[in-house]
């Protein structure tokens, strides 16, 4: 059993080595098994639950109360309909303000009813309405243009950097596979969709290429000094920097992880569903599928798109050639 | 092996080194200064005036924590007129435009039943600040077509309010047909009598004129001398603003007149329209050169035309503040509101989450820390005590910046923006775990630890700015682009990002500068976590090691393929050689028993 810093140094050096690029078919047939089922699963469900930051809802207002306690409102509403999140506030020292997904009048009646027996007020007290999205159409729209603009700017930076545009497009093949199972999670497993959720998306976004862009970084480098002389085909070179950078991969993830960890473990369990949970949750799925997909999506699709560059082609062409003369090991 | 400690030992890195940690010891005093001294002339001062007005040393808290002020906004309708949701949803949309412009509050907006408009802000909001969501802001351009200033002693409060309504025997019809809208035959002899009766000091909400009419009002100026004015049709609408800035005015020579403006810039049919008006007032004599900028009824201001203006681009000056200049300029730019509104109540709201959430949050976060300190300790032994002061060191800056922006730009720091900060501590240690590991990868091609981590370091930086970049980007576009909770999470993403830069530059790498030249860690001790044995590299002789038998290493990565690719034969002799050889130095220190 050798350590983990002893597992680093054979990676390095090749003495140990994953054939990642190599095996990238397997790869590719779970990814392509995983966004279908992120995609197919939800829709089979009835799409996604938004809550009620984006659809809207009913708002009750139990007004001349002595004793504002929001408990009693939280209890009502759970015990009419369990799967519900009411979010409740007092307004004005007097008044509980609940709001609940949108009802039907009928519903909307007899939670009024039972609020007001619950408040110990009479039912003329409770004043009911239907509010509006608090993340209307215009943030959506809003942050998908800057969503579209910052994902251009960043393949044009990514294009500059490493001077391919090969890296950047390989880079949002991953980035897309990591959003759609992340959002396909949320799907499967019928959460809801709220603003804390939309947020953890859109750090995914971020984390996703952030991730890519280190272990690219590794890639550019092996490439450039096993242009000249090495026997490595191009496939080998990005194999061996993915397996260089394993070390570091599997660090950051873990020590990402161990916090968002803590979060999503007191968010759901001790305090059940709700802004923590919901932000945890996308962060812990978006980054263990976004390490997975840097290393299984985003460098074999890059090692594939080079691969059939004529230069590229001819020079592992070559060192295949002069390779099989050498008892070759993996 | 060095004997010299770095105390005495000033050579060129330890020299930079403490440079730079000087450079980030003077960035936090001045943050916590600035923090401070504002917080200190608040407290003494107690105005709300100053740059300083509301600093504190802890950061306030968003809508979901703290709660806030609710604010009810009631449509006001000419009677008989509903509000379609459209109308609704539009107004929605620029109230929050509103709201933005003004700092990251994170306020929620929306709609409740038909006709009214819910703001939640956290805190409590000035009358600035109501002012400047329920404002409907509707800008028009009318040409003055008579105006005089009305004596400022006759302009008290305790005038009649009741409205002067012109005798309906009088002729409302122009007394000829007009030419253009600055010609005086729109003025009736009803308009006429309406003028001459008409009370400033109690002027009828005139918001809703027609604007194919003209129009008798007075000027907002609150200086004591108020004008009162016959107004022409619309000739320019305030929907052709294509941008609004606010700014000191500056005279033709471009030095600043020290007077408060509203710079104006017109899109195509704007600037054509404006032209054709300024064009022709310009030959007229006063005060039918001026034109009258009319916003919700009253007029702002009246300049005279002393030229055509060609370019579309107007400024507007009267009696601004740079609080009223901002909020006109910030109305004018998101555009005026569809209907007027009226606040209907305005009441406190509780937290949603309340403190137990927050708390909640914090102690994961602390659970979280201290796995990572314990994972850290496990991969990298006592190198892990630079990784926790230098997440020690971000978390402060980090503090200390919210707490800036909060006092400053009222960034309000909601559940889901404290669960950014607690993931930004995954971020920022990676940009550490990058570095580490490229000085391992340097130990591993032999080279002593001072050099290690000057050539490690140059690879990491590399490594460490690219992907940030990428964050940075992320965060650059979405502050500018998005609006509500995604600009909030913008910033903290934006804050994070270059902290985490400044962390790594200014005190990781010096830092590991200072103990390269250290006993226990450039000699490589065993629980270093830079142990050169445990990472493979083998130890030959005083300060100098072997390069690795199986070299995949990029130093010498050319031509000496044979070498790399050995049969497992010769590599299992290799190693044993190896191990032989190092036998006597236990190489294996480190544990984390994962093998796979």
């Amino acid at each position: 059993m050798a350590s983990f810093s002893k597992f680093g140094n054979d990676l390095y050096t090749g003495a140990r080595s994953y054939n990642i690029v190599g095996r990238r078919k397997i790869w590719y047939a779970i990814a392509i098994f995983m966004v279908l089922a992120s995609v197919i699963i939800p829709f089979a469900r009835g799409g996604f639950q938004f809550s009620i930051d984006f659809t809207g809802g009913s708002e009750f207002q139990i007004s001349g109360l002595k004793n504002p306690d929001q408990t009693i409102a939280v209890d009502t509403v759970t015990k009419f309909d369990s799967t519900a999140t009411p979010l409740v506030s007092t307004v004005a020292g007097n008044t509980v303000r609940v709001q609940t997904n949108q009802l039907t009048t009928k519903q909307t009646d007899a939670l009024g009813d039972q609020l007001a027996k619950a408040y110990d007020v009479p039912a003329k007290d409770v004043a009911t309405s239907f509010i509006g999205a608090t993340w209307g159409g215009d943030i959506t729209t809003q942050a998908i243009r800057g969503l579209v603009i910052f994902l251009i700017l960043a393949a044009i930076f990514m294009t500059i950097y490493f001077r391919t545009w090969k890296m950047a497009a390989a880079a949002m093949v991953s980035l897309i596979h990591d959003l759609v199972i992340t959002a396909g999670v949320y799907g499967v497993l019928g959460f809801q969709v709220s603003p804390a959720a939309v947020i953890g998306f859109l750090t995914i976004l971020g984390y996703s290429l952030y991730d890519t862009v280190v272990v690219f970084d590794k890639i550019r480098e092996n490439n450039a000094e096993d242009k000249n002389g090495s026997a490595r085909t191009f496939g080998e070179s990005v194999n061996l920097a993915v397996n260089q950078t394993l070390v570091r991969s599997i660090n950051t993830s873990v020590v990402a992880l161990l916090p968002v960890a803590a979060i999503l473990f007191i968010g759901s369990l001790l305090l059940g569903a709700g802004t923590l949970r919901d932000i945890s949750l996308s962060l812990f799925i978006g980054i263990l599928v976004g390490t997975y997909s840097t290393i299984f999506i985003a460098a074999p699709v890059y090692a594939q798109i080079r691969g059939h560059e004529t230069l590229v082609k001819k020079a592992d062409a070559k060192k295949t050639d002069s390779k099989s003369k050498l008892e070759v090991t993996s | 092996m060095r004997k010299l400690s770095f105390y005495v030992a000033r050579s060129t890195p330890a020299k930079k080194a403490l440079r730079s940690l000087t450079w980030l010891l003077v960035i936090i005093a001045a943050i916590t200064a600035l923090n401070g001294a504002a917080t200190i002339l608040h407290k003494t001062t107690n105005s709300t005036a100053g740059w300083w007005s509301n600093a504190s040393f802890v950061p306030e808290l968003a809508l979901d924590l703290q709660g806030g002020t609710q604010v009810t906004l009631q449509a006001q309708l000419q009677s008989g007129k509903t509000v379609s949701s459209d109308q609704l949803n539009q107004a929605v949309s620029i109230i929050r435009q509103r709201i933005n412009a003004n700092g990251v509050t994170e306020a929620e907006i929306n709609t409740q039943g038909k006709n009214n408009i819910v703001v939640s802000i956290p805190g409590k909001p000035d009358a600035a600040t109501l002012n400047r969501i329920e404002s409907a802001a509707r800008l028009t351009f009318r040409p003055v077509l008579y105006t005089e200033q009305v004596s400022s002693s006759s302009v008290g409060k305790s005038a009649s309010a009741t409205p002067y309504v012109p005798s309906k025997t009088l002729d409302a019809k122009p007394t000829a047909k007009p030419t253009d809208a600055s010609d005086v035959s729109w003025i009736s002899a009803r308009l006429a009598d309406l003028y001459t009766n008409y009370n400033c000091a109690a002027p009828d909400d005139v918001s809703n004129a027609p604007d194919d009419k003209p129009l008798v009002t007075c000027s907002t100026d609150d200086s004591g001398s108020t004008s009162k004015f016959i107004l022409g049709p619309v000739e320019v609408e305030g929907s052709t603003i294509s941008d609004a800035t606010s700014g000191l005015a500056t005279n033709s020579q471009g030095n600043s007149t020290g007077q408060w403006a509203v710079n104006i810039n017109f899109n195509g049919k704007g600037t054509t329209e404006f032209k054709n008006v300024t064009s022709r007032l310009v030959s007229l004599t006063a005060p039918r050169n001026q034109f009258a900028i009319v916003l919700d009824g009253l007029v702002i201001t009246a300049p005279s035309t002393n030229s055509a203006i060609t370019d579309g681009s107007a400024q507007i000056t009267g009696t601004f503040t740079s609080d009223t200049a901002k909020t006109l300029a910030d109305q004018l730019k998101f555009g005026a509101l569809p209907i007027n509104f009226q606040v209907q109540s305005n009441e406190a709201i509780s937290a949603t989450l309340g403190k137990t959430q927050l708390l909640s949050g914090l102690i994961a976060g602390l659970i979280g820390l201290i796995l990572v300190i314990i994972y850290s300790i496990i991969q990298y032994r006592a190198l892990a005590f630079v990784t926790v002061l230098s997440l020690a060191i971000s978390g402060v800056i980090t503090y200390l910046t919210i707490d800036f922006l909060s006092w400053h730009d009222g960034y309000r720091l909601s559940l889901a923006g404290v669960a950014g900060l607690i993931v930004a501590i995954g971020i920022t240690a990676d940009s550490f775990i990058v570095y580490f590991e490229r000085i391992r990868d340097e130990l591993r091609d032999g080279r002593v630890l001072e050099s290690a981590v000057e050539a490690g370091w140059k690879r990491a930086i590399r490594t460490i700015l690219a992907s940030d970049t990428v964050n940075f980007l992320a965060a650059v576009t979405l502050y500018i682009l998005a609006v509500g909770n995604v600009k909030g999470f913008a910033l903290t993403l934006l804050i994070t990002t270059l902290i985490d830069v400044v962390v790594v530059t200014l005190f990781t790498h010096p830092m590991l500068r200072l103990i390269a030249r250290t006993r226990y860690f450039g000699g490589g001790h065993r629980f270093s976590g830079l142990d050169p044995n445990a990472l493979g590299a083998v130890y030959r002789g005083r300060a100098s090691f072997r390069e690795p038998v199986v070299a995949g290493g990029r130093k010498k990565a050319g031509g000496k393929e044979v070498e790399k690719r050995q049969t497992i034969a010769e590599r299992r002799a290799a190693e044993a050689a190896a191990a032989k050889e190092a036998a006597s130095e236990k190489t294996q220190g480190t544990t984390s028993e994962k093998d796979s």
